[in-house]
């Protein structure tokens, strides 16, 4: 089971460089895959976005994880791999979402990431409101 | 048989709660009873591209069984 996969507010960089630091001592790992999630500025009908508030189904969703990540596990050739989600308030340009998986060859390591990426994106029940600086909000929907 | 029904981000902000607990007379009540119950009463629709879960998992149709948890998702937005 994936453990501690949400984090309050934005993921700070650092936590980035750390998770590498504390993956050099694995040493058959070859390749590192990190997809980083950043919440945009979006421009709607002249509003900016300036900040998006995420909310999730925790107990769903940490059902979806462990499902998402066991069958990740399953279909490459992984050494390891870290999910990180935020909840609560992410201000545009910060940080929301870090996908970090590792393999001896990089191949597994890229497909995984996308997989991982790409599965989270569809099945995971996160949701996320887009707030305008005058304060107003829309809905976010994947596309 | 008692039901807890939640509700989340566009779907709560219709509802204005994102939990609630109903008590149903008898058994043999099944999701789509539920569904039409509560599309009525918040003026819910499925073009609003809604998703139920029972119990965490999408997808079961059928009857219900006490204590189960219904949960109204919105389209997903993680990422």
């Amino acid at each position: 089971m994936p453990k501690n996969v949400f984090v309050q507010g934005a993921i700070p960089p650092e936590k980035i460089s750390n998770s590498i630091a504390k993956h050099q001592s694995k040493t058959s790992i070859g390749g590192h895959s990190i997809f980083l999630g950043q919440v945009r500025a979006d421009d709607v009908d002249g509003k900016t976005v300036v900040a998006i508030e995420y909310t999730a189904y925790e107990e769903m969703a940490e059902k979806e994880l462990g499902k998402i990540r066991e069958k990740a596990f399953s279909k490459y050739d992984l050494t390891c791999a870290h999910i990180y989600h935020s909840l609560g308030t992410v201000k545009a340009g910060e940080l929301c979402f870090f996908v970090f998986t590792s393999s001896a060859h990089r191949k597994a390591a890229r497909e995984a990431n996308r997989f991982l990426v790409d599965e989270i994106k569809e099945k995971v029940p996160i949701f996320g409101k887009e707030i305008f600086e005058d304060e107003s909000h829309q809905w976010k929907v994947n596309q | 048989m008692t039901l807890t029904i939640k509700y989340f981000g566009l779907i709560a902000e219709k509802t204005g709660t994102k939990e609630e607990i109903i008590t149903l007379d008898g058994e043999g009540w099944n999701l789509e009873d539920i569904k039409e119950y509560f599309f009525s009463k918040y003026e819910l629709s499925d073009n609003q591209s809604l998703q139920i879960a029972v119990n965490q998992s999408l997808g079961p149709s059928g009857s219900l069984k006490d204590g189960d948890e219904i949960a109204f998702l919105p389209p997903f937005a993680g990422g």
